[in-house]
């Protein structure tokens, strides 16, 4: 039962407002109704239309969805926005301006469907870190501010399904890391099924579970995050975002050089010291561009991670300089993004033994 | 400044009229303002035209066509009488009816330009919030058009004092039910009473004067981009 069962098929008449000239959504999906389900695209691929369509703000064509077993909608049965079980985050500022912080939160309280207690309240509050600001009127807060209140809100009207459409994208790097923890404290803490719209590689590999590419109106692939992301024919050019997400798992700390070593199956990396303790899992985000290749095993090499792989596939970049080849060590997944004449060079093909040098790896959460 | 029992009779019946005529216009411009602010229907467009027509008809014509349709033989007139309230001309009714018409622009129009300014936003944030229709009417477009209705208060408030052609078609001068300042004061230049006009018309200056300095100081406070008939 727990999935999102959704079909939409939309074309813009020619005074509607479309992303792009021309542009349709066709997009027939199932998704799982748990964790973050990150809806990743290119701007005007229909990353939000889709959403406004689950939203029920725009009304498709033809469309269908059930949630959790609940039919939304379907040919002859249309719920309004307001009847969805839903909350909604806007890409930017949408307070409503006549009201404080609080007030807009008291205005999702008012109108959630069952009564909650003083302390969900307080939990939402102190989840967002808003407590000091709600006597603020919106045009008083920063943008960072105003987009937590947001999600505060959102959350207070009890969804059961909470729509985030790039909710960062209005915001600049540093607010973009203000709120990131906040979302990831989202997930951890409730229990609410999220669909996050968002162009940006970073937040899909730090915050989903899985994955829906959308281009052109069309869901290209889908999938849990670390199957779609490893994908060597990975349909949207991410160039030097491509790279694989995995999650490891903290062995040992390494005082003296302030490391840790974290292991997979089938081999150990070094990563910086992010003061996780032994046992706890983290995920990991390897680029393709800082994965590199030799033949022979390199020992004076400034590089702590090196290990034996065996390349499975290789296929032309969109840059005609390079090549992105994809690489197992043992349950491991990577890519590796080198140049044309260096895999000339080195006769790389499929089947071979090589050695893998992995200069960086972020720790993503 | 001494003003005579007419003048401040008429200028008690000014008052009440133009009190309400300006409820009249708040209960029936809302709905209308709201409809004109959203409606996609082709008849957006005469509808809007019909309610401005009044900007810029000579009130002589609007008092003209009124008084033959209130008058006996005339459709309102017919049905006033056949409800049991005589015919409406020479009545203060007969003032209300034509000063909600020839006034309605200056209400629909500050309270429409209001609501088109809160964009669609705000409303899908309500829905999204479980706020249904009406809901979102008073706890979302109401507050954020708030300026509007005080522009448009003021100006109905305001013009429905000032008027003249219409009253004198529709409601003649009979003292105390239809003789208003602008009235009374057109009959003391008739007797060449020019002190007594005098005394009402620098009434009606100031009052003019001093409620649009009120009104466009309010507007630029707020950042309204009200209404400037004139302005």
């Amino acid at each position: 039962m727990d999935t999102i069962k959704l079909r939409f098929h939309h074309g813009f008449g020619p005074k509607a407002p479309a992303p792009t000239p021309g542009f349709r959504l066709d997009v027939n999906l199932t998704l799982p109704a748990t964790g973050i389900s990150a809806i990743f695209g290119p701007s005007g691929s229909g990353k939000s239309t889709l959403l406004r369509c689950i939203a029920g703000l725009l009304r498709a064509d033809t469309g269908y969805l059930s949630v959790n077993g609940q039919l939304w909608q379907s040919e002859g049965h249309w719920c309004p926005t307001h009847r969805r079980p839903l909350g909604y985050v806007f890409q930017e500022a949408s307070l409503l301006p006549h009201l404080s912080a609080g007030g807009n939160l008291e205005y999702a309280v008012k109108r959630a469907p069952s009564g909650q207690s003083r302390a969900v309240y307080q939990h939402a509050v102190g989840l967002m870190g808003i407590g000091a600001l709600l006597d603020r009127m919106p045009d008083q807060l920063s943008g960072g501010e105003r987009q937590r209140v947001a999600i505060a809100r959102a959350i207070l009207i009890q969804p059961e399904l909470l729509l985030m459409d790039e909710p960062l994208a209005a915001l600049d790097d540093t607010r973009k890391r203000e709120i990131l923890p906040y979302l990831e404290r989202l997930r951890e803490e409730l229990d609410i099924p999220v669909l996050y719209v968002s162009h940006s590689a970073d937040e899909v590999a730090r915050l989903a579970d899985h994955l829906v590419v959308m281009e052109n109106g069309k869901a290209v692939a889908q999938g849990p995050l670390m199957d779609v992301l490893s994908r060597i024919d990975f349909p949207v050019r991410l160039g030097d975002d491509a790279g694989t997400v995995t999650t490891v798992r903290v062995v040992s700390r390494d005082s003296h050089w302030h490391l840790v070593k974290a292991s997979f199956r089938g081999g150990e990396f070094w990563l910086r010291d992010s003061g996780d303790e032994p046992g706890a899992a983290i995920r990991v985000r390897i680029l393709a561009r800082d994965v590199s290749l030799t033949r022979s095993l390199h020992e004076d090499t400034s590089i702590l991670n090196r290990f034996e792989a065996t390349v499975t596939q290789i296929v032309p970049d969109d840059d005609e300089a390079m090549v992105m080849v994809q690489l197992t060590v043992g349950s491991l997944l990577l890519l590796a993004r080198i140049t044309r004449r260096s895999r000339a060079h080195l006769a790389l093909a499929p089947g071979q033994t090589v050695w893998a040098q992995i200069k960086s790896v972020a720790i993503v959460r | 400044m001494g003003l005579s029992g007419p003048d401040l009779a008429a200028i008690g019946l000014t008052l009440q009229l133009a009190t309400v005529v300006t409820v009249v216009l708040l209960i029936i411009g809302t709905p209308l303002a709201w409809w004109l602010a959203t409606t996609r229907s082709v008849l957006k467009g005469p509808v809007a035209a019909l309610v401005s027509l009044p900007l810029v008809l000579p009130p002589t014509v609007l008092g003209f066509y009124l008084l033959i349709a209130m008058g006996p033989q005339g459709w309102i007139g017919q049905f006033t009488q056949a409800i049991g309230l005589g015919t409406l001309p020479f009545t203060f009714g007969g003032l209300v009816v034509a000063s909600v018409l020839y006034s309605m622009p200056f209400v629909v129009q500050p309270i429409q330009n209001a609501m088109e300014a809160i964009g669609t936003r705000p409303l899908e944030v309500a829905a999204t919030l479980r706020a249904g229709p009406l809901d979102r009417f008073f706890s979302v477009v109401l507050p954020l058009a708030r300026p509007g209705f005080l522009t448009a208060t003021v100006l109905g408030f305001a013009h429905t004092v000032g008027e003249f052609g219409v009253v004198l078609m529709i409601g003649g001068n009979i003292p105390g039910a239809t003789r208003v300042v602008s009235v009374q004061m057109y009959d003391h230049v008739e007797a060449l009473d020019y002190a007594g006009a005098h005394q009402l018309a620098v009434i009606m200056v100031l009052f003019s004067f001093v409620t649009l300095v009120a009104l466009y100081r309010f507007q630029s406070r707020r950042g309204v981009s009200g209404l400037k008939y004139g302005g």
